[in-house]
């Protein structure tokens, strides 16, 4: 009876020995774990959360002719969950990403989004640029109810309880901008040109309406291009003929590098002509080369070289990972905001449940933004400024004129 | 047109006609090489546009280069560039002929396949060595601006440079085609391929040198296009319908008929573009395309061929 207690007593002590350091472990994992609040807490729709892990997503094409755009927004992405996850995460969890290809297909996109949402129910998605693109997928994110932050400046005209536009929308980029034409400029005369699809027609649209019911001017001419256009002598004839004040470009893509070049060669330049553009970000003027647009103008809400704390740190950061020669753009700005919203959303809704992130979107503040302060308005869109900047040689613009905070409106009345 | 005065209607005039004659150097220019693959070997070579590219990046290349290792140079690259896109582009083209076309010379539907999926490994071969970024290759000052003959009339010298180029080019394909040993080879070969092999022409060796010299135009096309287009993965495709166009409206087999169909084209959509909008000119001009082909399927100038 004895031996046997003390053989016992010899099982217990030893199996403590053993197992101490194991279950010191396990509550220190625990410990760990609880940095956040308990999973089923902030988790009741079944998305892909675990205690130290949440799942994102990333739909942009990384192939096929958008590349070339969407590249740099990939990236700004990434920099950004690199930096949230150095901070902890959110809610205490690190964000872990599933990126999908969206190869320049639309119908390739609604499928990555049905398999991001459906198959690795992931609690967000960074993605898209063009509209196409999310007109694409905004079935999708609806009838999922997934989350979807798109970085792109657009033509507005939408409005989803599953979308957060990063970018501006139309009116916030065109109004300002003109505004600022007919003020410093004395601009009275208007030549609108676009490649020829929805958002340069659709921006055409507000921009005309503004001349002529606001700023009382002329619409002398208002031509599109197919996509990919490559020749533009006949264009640039007719502008010469006409002489207007102001150019207002929105041509996208390849067609851009022809247009600047030809324009140049012609022998239009900044000394004669005042040309405005809301399309042509660093991104283009690689490509199209700082020295064939000198001197001419582009409205955005971002320019690499603006002049604060937050963007300095940004571009260093940027370029500490992907290289000093690479530039920033307006759009690659937007989203980066991305990922830094949904993690104040979240934070601020203590929950990754879509329903509720969406409804904690609007008023959520972001100081830290490169931009400056931006703030999310209730129709999920972002307040935030114009710029006007000028095209200097080496690439990058000179930042001329700042708004002071301007109201999404992706309704406007009296525009459409 | 009310308002302007007679000079400056006058200058636009010239501009104008200028610009017509510009387009329709660039559409040869870019016809050139498929002309001669597409028309005289019947292969439809849907990489075309990505050998126009090849040019694009050499030149970028060396741009890159000798503004960084040798800077006098930099005002005379640009001919060592084309001369260097040539070479390069023949070079692969005389590669591609004998890996991917020569097996399929008897299914051209193949060729077709297999050349749009050539394009395609090519796009993302650039996309993986040059970025997928465009890029801008910095040109010599004295390509660009303009001649002002008088206070209104701006000629771009870029235009000036593309048409001295296609002239030249054109020349010198209609010299070989016409004049040379190898010309009349090409000839027999197209007219009648057994034939030419029964009476000793190499028909395998003729179709490679034509290949590459195909692809080598392309590749001087794609240098000139770096002073008034953009150098980027795609930049080919941007090329390549026009391309066909040109080619199948001027009727295959028929060098005229390119330069025929390249002017037509050319003066139609520059005239209707400067009188109505850019896409309204696209239209437009397809549409007379498409009218003309049902008309005349075998396009505007054919060869008579025995068949």
């Amino acid at each position: 009876m004895k031996r046997r207690t003390s053989r016992t007593r010899a099982f217990l002590f030893w199996t403590l020995v053993v197992s101490s350091p194991l279950l010191f472990f396990f509550f220190f994992a625990l410990a760990a774990a609880s940095a956040g609040p308990p999973t089923p807490q902030v988790n009741t729709t079944g998305l892909t959360v675990t205690d130290t892990e949440v799942t994102v997503g990333q739909l942009h094409s990384a192939t096929g002719t958008m590349a070339i755009s969407e590249t740099g927004s990939i990236q700004a992405e990434r920099l950004a969950i690199d930096q949230i996850n150095a901070k902890g995460g959110v809610l205490g969890r690190k964000i872990k990403i599933i990126q999908e290809d969206g190869a320049s297909d639309w119908p390739t996109f609604a499928e990555k989004a049905k398999k991001l949402l459906a198959n690795d129910k992931v609690a967000a998605v960074f993605g898209c640029w063009t509209s196409a693109s999310r007109k694409a997928v905004l079935p999708v994110f609806e009838h999922e109810n997934g989350m979807l932050y798109y970085p792109t400046f657009y033509e507005g005209l939408e409005q989803s309880k599953n979308v957060i536009y990063t970018g501006q929308e139309a009116t916030q980029q065109i109004l300002a901008g003109l505004d600022w034409l007919a003020k410093e400029k004395k601009a009275k005369t208007f030549y609108l040109i676009g490649s020829d699809y929805i958002w340069p027609r659709t921006s055409n649209k507000i921009a005309r309406k503004h001349i002529e019911n606001v700023l009382h001017g002329t619409v002398v001419g208002e031509e599109y291009y197919p996509l990919g256009h490559t020749q533009f002598g006949s264009l640039i004839n007719k502008i010469k003929l006409k002489k207007p004040d102001v150019v207002y470009a929105i041509i996208v893509g390849g067609s851009n590098v022809s247009f600047y070049k030809q324009l140049k060669a012609a022998g239009v330049t900044a000394d004669k002509q005042t040309l405005l553009t809301i399309s042509v970000t660093e991104d283009e003027l690689l490509g199209i080369g700082g020295e064939n647009m000198v001197g001419f103008y582009a409205a955005m809400k971002y320019f690499q070289s603006l002049d604060n704390g937050n963007n300095k740190g940004f571009v260093t950061e940027f370029k500490n990972k992907y290289g000093a020669k690479s530039v920033i753009g307006d759009v690659t700005q937007a989203a980066y905001l991305g990922p830094w919203l949904w993690k104040a959303a979240v934070e601020k809704a203590g929950s990754f449940d879509v329903d509720k992130v969406a409804a904690a979107s609007p008023g959520i503040e972001l100081k830290t933004a490169p931009e400056g302060y931006v703030k999310v308005h209730k129709n999920h869109h972002l307040w935030s400024k114009l710029r006007i900047g000028k095209v200097r040689a080496d690439g990058q613009y000179d930042v001329l004129y700042e708004s002071s905070l301007i109201e999404p409106n992706p309704f406007p009345k009296g525009y459409q | 047109m009310g308002g302007y005065s007679l000079g400056e209607l006058k200058s636009i005039l010239v501009m104008q006609g200028f610009n017509g004659l510009s387009l329709f150097c660039v559409l040869l220019l870019m016809a050139l090489g498929l002309a001669i693959i597409f028309g005289q070997m019947g292969v439809i070579n849907m990489a075309h546009g990505e050998f126009l590219t090849i040019g694009a990046y050499t030149t970028y290349v060396l741009s890159t280069a000798s503004a960084r290792y040798a800077p006098w140079f930099h005002t005379y690259y640009f001919f060592f560039a084309v001369a260097a896109s040539f070479a390069i582009a023949a070079a692969i083209g005389y590669g591609v002929e004998i890996f991917l076309i020569r097996p399929l010379y008897r299914r051209p539907l193949d060729t077709l396949l297999a050349t749009w999926g050539l394009s395609l490994i090519m796009q993302q071969a650039f996309r993986s060595t040059f970025g997928a970024k465009e890029v801008s290759a910095t040109l010599p000052d004295w390509l660009m601006g303009s001649v002002k003959p008088t206070e209104n009339i701006d000629i771009p010298i870029n235009g000036m440079f593309v048409m001295g180029l296609t002239i030249v080019l054109t020349a010198s394909i209609v010299l070989l085609l016409y004049r040379s040993r190898w010309g009349l080879s090409v000839r027999a070969t197209t007219q009648n391929r057994e034939m030419a092999g029964a009476v000793g022409i190499d028909t395998r060796k003729v179709d490679r040198l034509t290949f590459a010299l195909g692809c080598g135009f392309a590749g001087v096309a794609g240098a000139a296009f770096t002073t008034i287009g953009s150098t980027g993965p795609t930049s080919g495709s941007l090329y390549i319908v026009d391309t066909f166009l040109v080619v199948v409206f001027g009727g295959a087999q028929s060098l005229i008929g390119t330069i025929a169909s390249a002017f037509t084209i050319a003066q139609a959509q520059s005239t209707t573009e400067f009188f109505l909008t850019g896409s309204v000119a696209k239209v437009l001009t397809l549409s007379a395309v498409i009218i003309i082909l049902m008309l005349r399927p075998q396009g505007l100038m054919a060869l008579k061929v025995r068949r």
